[in-house]
């Protein structure tokens, strides 16, 4: 059986549930919490990662280096991860995060664009971090190509490549494809990290460790883009159960899970509505749920529409922008033809 | 000082997308003689088309510039790194440098923002291609009322960026950055890069937002940005609007596309066209100079 890394993601990629306004107090009480559970990395940051917080995406309420050193002094165990997209994340960022005491580095991309990442992958390999080739939205391109990108992570000196399925659209036998090209093509561990708008995540968690990925994401009570990620304490459950090593404890997680709640509280927890639904199904990126909602709100045209022709349109992450521009443009026709 | 023909000599080092792409650009110019398209790939299609086209080509690079006779003002296309060798062997030699990667060894410029600076530089940076998109718009409110703050978000096709520009994501976001404080008159500026690989392939497209004072004169700094995209468009014809600049909170948003002309990549290419467009009116100007020095 497999013996499995978890890294939980909920003060990252739950930022973009909470409008990226996770503050230090909440990322500190959060990281203490999953470090006594015994989860192994613990990402934090803005749901774009360093240099996120911006207009564009959303502003946070403290910088990226106050996020961080809330996660890094109020941990013992556990390894503070941050994601780095080259074009959003400079270097000066990366210095800052091994200065204060980031371990991890999670170098992310769209999954076509691996090229883009040789740079800050070899920066953070200088500065001593554990670095990850991430590929974000695997779910948009085809096994083969996945495997390839992956392939030039590794060249760059990743020392994992992290699949990341952001619209929570594959199935598991899809993943299953996914990861076995992926495991074929690169001697670096394989990790998963999978959304939940059609109701699989878990699932889809089980189909990629049976491939062999041993790195897999999840986020306490689910918080992330979209319908959100994986539930870290179901997903802990449920690879315990399949008999696969994992070092949180299931209590512990459960406390995780219970004071992060408590933490965001009264904010929602994830739940598969109209719209996330529709996004995993037309292959529409997570991250896009709140500025959907909010623009069709705001600019008065039918969400539905929106996330169909976001998802013709195959806008990757970090097109913020386009959501407002189709917004506005099904707004006006939807007046014309009224 | 200009050649026998009173043409201008010239030659492009760097045959990847940005280089073939302005080489159309200079055989349709009649102020330039196309003299020389250097590379370091034999195998490369800039070199080839080159070629084809009937132009000198030669895969040793800087090299070949140097020996090369009658060449007046060289079109850098290669990368940061190698652009910070050539720019001392080419001012040495006495050879006006148009720099298109983004190692800012002289100053910045963006015709519509600052043409002036670049005359009496023998080496003149064009920072990026979402900065010559951009950089203009930010000016243009910044005339009107100050920015606090300047964000600015490229989107790009994957097929339009090589190689090059991939390897030098670093400098092209920090250099960018830069260009909007200094250039633009943002006192903080943050420029975000994104790279769609859609098909077909989706046209340039930038957003800007400014954030700016609660009492600014909306309606003065809709009027300067649509002034300013008006004179973008007398050298990039492809520039328009696709969200009419507007005021949401503490900020103002515009949203810009650029298609290319089609010399060498298909017009989606517009990140190409805006650079070189604003590397031949550079050039242009400068052999202007120099017919009247």
């Amino acid at each position: 059986m497999a013996d499995i890394t978890f890294v939980d993601v909920t003060l990252r990629d739950g930022n973009h549930t909470y409008r990226h306004q996770l503050t230090p107090q909440i990322i500190s009480e959060t990281a203490r919490a999953l470090d006594e559970a015994g989860v192994d990395i613990i990402e934090v940051g803005h749901g774009d990662g360093l240099g996120g917080s911006c207009v564009h995406v959303g502003r946070a309420p403290a910088s990226d280096e106050a996020l961080l050193r809330a996660a890094t002094s109020s941990v013992k165990e556990a390894r503070i991860a941050m994601l780095v997209v080259p074009g959003f994340g400079v270097f000066p960022d990366l210095e800052m995060a091994a200065d204060v005491g980031v371990t991890v580095a999670r170098v992310a991309t769209h999954c076509t664009e691996a090229d883009t990442t040789e740079q800050h992958i070899r920066k953070c390999r200088d500065l001593g971090l554990f670095t990850v080739g991430y590929l974000i939205s695997v779910g948009m391109t085809s096994a083969e190509k996945l495997a390839e990108e992956a392939a030039k992570m590794e060249s760059y000196g990743a020392q994992y490549v992290n699949l990341a399925e952001s619209q929570g659209h594959l199935t598991p036998k899809e993943v299953a494809a996914r990861v076995r090209a992926v495991r074929q093509a690169v001697a670096i561990p394989v990790g998963f990290h999978p959304h939940n708008n059609l109701g699989l995540a878990i699932g889809n968690i089980l189909a990629a460790v049976d491939e062999g990925a041993s790195y897999i994401d999840g986020s306490l009570k689910g918080f992330g883009g979209g319908a959100g990620n994986a539930q870290t304490e179901v997903a802990i459950a449920a690879l315990k159960r399949a008999g696969h090593q994992v070092n949180a404890d299931v209590f512990g997680i459960m406390d995780a899970a219970a004071t992060f709640e408590r933490l965001v509280s009264p904010h929602p927890m994830p739940i598969i509505d109209n719209n996330s639904l529709l996004m995993g199904y037309a292959n529409v990126y997570g991250g896009y749920i709140h500025p959907i909602t909010h623009a069709a709100e705001e600019y008065g045209c039918d969400p539905r529409e929106l996330v169909l022709r976001l998802g013709e349109r195959k806008v990757v992450a970090a097109q913020e922008d386009v959501v407002i521009e189709e917004a506005k443009r099904l707004a006006k026709h939807q007046q014309k033809s009224a | 000082m200009s050649a026998h023909n009173g043409r201008i000599g010239v030659a492009i080092i760097g045959s990847g997308n940005i280089g073939t792409d302005l080489m159309y650009k200079v055989r349709k110019n009649p102020n330039f003689e196309m003299k020389l398209m250097a590379g370091i790939d034999p195998e490369s299609e800039g070199l080839s088309r080159a070629r084809e086209l009937g132009y000198e080509a030669s895969s040793d690079g800087i090299e070949s510039v140097l020996a090369a006779e009658g060449v007046q003002i060289v079109f850098d296309a290669t990368s940061a790194k190698a652009h910070q060798h050539h720019a001392p062997r080419l001012a040495q030699a006495g050879i006006m440098a148009i720099d298109l990667t983004p190692a800012k060894v002289g100053p910045s410029v963006v015709p519509s923002v600052n043409m002036g600076r670049g005359q009496q530089a023998t080496n003149v940076n064009l920072i990026s291609c979402a900065a010559q998109a951009t950089v203009p718009i930010v000016y243009a409110v910044s005339r009107v009322t100050p920015v606090k703050y300047a964000e600015i978000v490229a989107t790009v096709s994957s097929r339009s960026i090589g190689p090059g520009t991939r390897q030098n994501i670093e400098e092209f976001t920090h250099t960018t950055q830069k260009a909007l404080e200094e250039l633009g008159g943002a006192t903080r500026g943050k420029a975000l890069v994104v790279i769609n690989p859609a098909d077909p392939p989706i046209k340039m497209r930038n957003t800007v937002y400014a954030v700016i004072d609660d009492d600014a004169d909306d309606e003065a700094i809709k009027s300067s940005i649509l002034a300013m995209v008006e004179e973008v468009r007398r050298y990039v014809p492809g520039y328009i609007i696709t969200v009419e600049p507007f005021r949401r909170g503490d900020h103002f948003m515009i949203g810009l596309e650029v298609s290319g002309a089609g010399d060498y990549l298909p017009s989606y290419a517009g990140n190409l066209d805006i650079i070189n467009a604003a590397a031949i009116a550079i050039a242009e100007q400068h052999a202007a100079h120099r017919e009247t020095a």
